[in-house]
């Protein structure tokens, strides 16, 4: 079981960091240390293990080790396993789309407004199409707001809608000419089959048979959401996991200002 | 009396229900007048109406909706059906395929004679009524032979989209450790106003609950059971826009545990108050009969509700459902009653508090068997720290003796569950249970401490909700937002139009051969 801990295999690599060839990092620089977990469909045993370290060494990992077997249910046996990296990234070389804003806290963001604005921005947010997930879009949306970040509807500066769950595209789209909207968030959280992206690109072609695209700022935002996935739908940027109001109301606020909104 | 261990005073637990009894009260007044489609389609269902048409619509919904277009939805199906019996010597099914294919209009037929109808009726519902009350003793016989496992019952959903799969996930989970199996339904299929057919394979964070998915898994799951020894429940929801209707075909497929609450439908689901408060009520009467344990779904207030700040509104309407359960006949034993650990776990001493409120429920409700929902607003994608989350539910699950354990996955908020993850938490759960497994006799809390004194505040702030509900009514406390800070107009939301008053011929038999009886 405990091999790892007692190796006396000799840890000839170069220790020193290389931005440029990187690898996972367990407890020395460049051992390339990565702890796995899967089931494979056949029964626990001896087969299972030599079958689950092929799959590591095709996986481009040395010394593989499977330091745990438990069979599930008949012919299911789930593995914990650890083997050390062989492959390398640049990361010298490595660009990431990102939303390029500065994040404000509410009463900088309220006060920016204010001063270059001029007036209230309409916010419309809703989580659209089948998905019944409310988490997200209140998170945003609501005054309390979460994990210590308050919510729109508590901005001095933004008039917030949140028009809760399971919204069609055509009710969210007409609902944000209603309300003249500068923004409109969307909120996904099922992903399963893909669905959010049938439903998202949807959105966006019917904004664009509408003409309406280029007036509002488009949003998404969800746990399985990236603002890189967000542009290649055709969002104006997409807020993952560990964003709050306070990013996306920068955002949307610096956007406009951008843009030459008033 | 028994003695609170939390310093509960139970002349205030008394008054407090006393209270939602008048509000629940006040609900049961408006719904006992009227009707809507979902009842009617559940009477179809009854009557042995089954099937679909050339357009794939339900059989139920062919002949409700033929009743509701020619505008005669109040007197009934089960008058109209039964008059047709009389008349044309056919049987429902026949009656319903004639009105299908547009050969039949029941609504233009002379009226028989009640005791004519009830007569032609008689043998229909007695199969009915025999079908449900041998499931139940069904599932007695089998708790009484290969027996069941002890509470808190570990319950594990499964969610591939596909019932075969479903069935695999579900055996596997069951060997491993599970009492329930949930088999969570496809999103947004609580906004169907019908039930689809048959066997089905595709979904999306779910499968659909339809009859035969029901039979098939009831199948695998008895198989599993006598394979370990061990009774495996099923459960499903009859909760949303067909809430007695899947009521009615888990009692008739032998289902043990329901996801039945029309304030989680009207919160969460935007459906409206009038149309679902009147479907629950036939719903509880047929969970009650068929011996189903229906869960509450009050754990949700906290996912939209700071749940420190909201406790007492998740108590507040656990009394509320417990009336109306016992208004139409489920006793206590079948409640089974939600609640969560649900705090931000970076709250101090965040365990002391959802320990104090778990026990307070626990003695406000003795007999019901409670459903404790795992930390799921908090789960963050850290799926060790997760773990660690649901191994303090746990605890608290076992300490309190709650009833229907719904297990946590670390994998939450990522993606429905592969099947190690329901290992891991099944693991979880089972050392918990067993480790600490008397914890809950042998400790005793500090008098004036932080656990008294929580549970006895949330106590205070429950009745006085539940005092300034009394005189406005459920329907207007939903209307402020009272629970989970949602807003929720009367005359709003999704199937209001499903609604009628009763008229002169309506008549429900299956209200008194099923209230309260076994």
């Amino acid at each position: 079981m405990s091999e790892g801990l007692y190796s006396m295999e000799a840890k000839d690599y170069d220790k020193t960091l290389d931005l440029t060839k990187i690898k996972p990092y367990g407890d020395t620089m460049n051992d390339g240390k990565v702890q796995l977990s899967f089931t494979l469909p056949v029964p626990a045993g001896a087969e299972a293990e030599e079958a689950a370290k092929q799959l590591l060494k095709k996986m481009g990992f040395e010394n593989p080790l499977v330091v745990y077997q438990k069979e599930l249910t008949e012919g299911f046996c789930f593995m914990n396993c650890y083997g050390s990296l062989t492959h390398t990234v640049d990361y010298t070389s490595i660009h990431v789309p990102k939303v390029e804003s500065t994040t404000m806290d509410m009463h900088e963001c309220d006060e920016y407004i204010r001063e270059h604005i001029g007036r209230k921005i309409v916010i419309v947010g809703a989580s659209t199409g089948t998905d019944a997930h409310t988490v997200g879009i209140d998170a945003i949306m609501n005054m309390k707001g979460y994990a210590g970040h308050y919510g729109l509807e508590r901005y001095d500066m933004i008039d917030a809608y949140n028009l809760g769950s399971q919204v069609p595209n055509e009710e969210f789209i007409a609902k944000g000419i209603e309300l003249h909207a500068d923004a409109l968030i969307v909120s996904q959280t099922v992903t399963q089959k893909d669905v959010h992206i049938k439903n998202l690109t949807e959105l966006v072609e019917m904004l664009e048979a509408e003409g309406l695209r280029d007036k509002v700022i488009l949003i998404c935002g969800g746990p399985r959401i990236s603002h890189e996935l967000a542009k290649e739908l055709g969002y104006d940027a997409g807020f993952g996991p560990n964003t709050y109001a306070d990013d996306e109301a920068s955002y949307i606020a610096q956007e406009m200002v951008a843009r030459g909104w008033k | 009396m028994q003695k609170s261990k939390v310093g509960l005073d139970f002349v205030e637990v008394e008054h407090a229900r006393s209270v939602a009894k008048k509000i629940a009260g006040q609900v049961q007044d408006f719904v006992e007048d009227y009707t809507t489609v979902a009842v009617e389609r559940t009477l179809c269902r009854f009557m042995g109406i089954d099937g679909v048409d050339a357009n794939e619509v339900p059989m139920p919904n062919v002949v409700v909706d033929e009743l509701k277009a020619k505008g005669v939805l109040g007197e009934g199906v089960m008058f109209y059906v039964g008059n047709a019996m009389v008349e044309t010597g056919k049987s429902p099914q026949e009656i319903a395929e004639a009105i299908a294919v547009g050969t039949l209009d029941i609504t233009k037929m002379p009226v028989h004679s009640k005791a004519d109808i009830d007569k032609a009726l008689e043998p229909v519902i007695n199969a009915t009524i025999d079908k449900v009350r041998g499931n139940r003793l069904r599932r007695e016989k089998y708790i009484e032979t290969i027996g069941e496992g002890s509470k808190p019952y570990l319950y594990i959903i499964v969610a591939t989209g596909n019932i075969y799969e479903d069935v695999v996930q579900a055996q596997a989970g069951a060997r491993q450790g599970a009492d329930i199996i949930a088999v969570i339904r496809t999103t947004g299929q609580s906004l169907l106003d019908y039930v689809p057919y048959g066997a089905t394979t595709e979904g999306f964070g779910g499968t659909f609950a339809t009859q035969e998915n029901f039979r098939i898994m009831r199948k695998a799951l008895d198989e599993v059971g006598e394979e370990v020894g061990r009774y495996i429940r099923l459960c499903n929801y009859c909760s949303g826009l067909c809430m007695p209707e899947i009521a009615a075909m888990g009692a008739l497929e032998g289902l043990d545990v329901m996801l039945n609450d029309a304030l989680y439908g009207i919160l969460f689901r935007d459906i409206n108050m009038q149309r679902t408060l009147i479907d629950q009520y036939f719903s509880r009467i047929i969970n009650g009969f068929a011996g189903v344990i229906i869960n509450t779904g009050e754990d949700n207030y906290l996912t939209t509700a700071d749940a420190y700040e909201e406790a007492h509104t998740v108590l507040a309407s656990d009394l509320i459902n417990e009336q109306l359960a016992l208004m139409a006949g489920l006793p206590e034993e079948q409640q089974g009653l939600g609640h969560a650990f649900e705090m931000d776990p970076m709250l101090e001493n965040g365990f002391l508090y959802e320990l104090a409120q778990a026990q307070m429920i626990r003695e406000i409700f003795p007999k019901a068997p409670l459903k404790y929902m795992p930390p799921t607003k908090f789960m963050t994608g850290n799926i060790f720290r997760g773990h660690i989350q649901d191994a303090l539910f746990n605890i608290i699950g076992q300490w309190t003796h709650q009833g229907l354990q719904l297990l946590g996955m670390p994998t939450e908020a990522i993606h429905t569950p592969f099947m190690s993850d329901r290992y891991l938490s099944i693991e979880n759960a089972k050392y918990i249970f067993n480790n600490m497994k008397d914890i809950g006799e042998e400790v005793e809390f500090k008098e004036g401490g932080i656990i008294k004194s929580r549970a006895q505040e949330v106590l205070h702030n429950a009745t006085k909700l539940l005092e300034a509900m009394e005189s406005e009514g459920l329907f207007t406390a939903l209307e402020k937002g009272i629970f989970a800070n949602v807003k929720r107009p009367k005359t709003g939301g999704k199937g209001l139009d499903g609604v009628t008053l009763k008229g002169e011929h309506y008549f429900n038999p299956f209200v008194e051969l099923m209230k309260g009886k076994k």
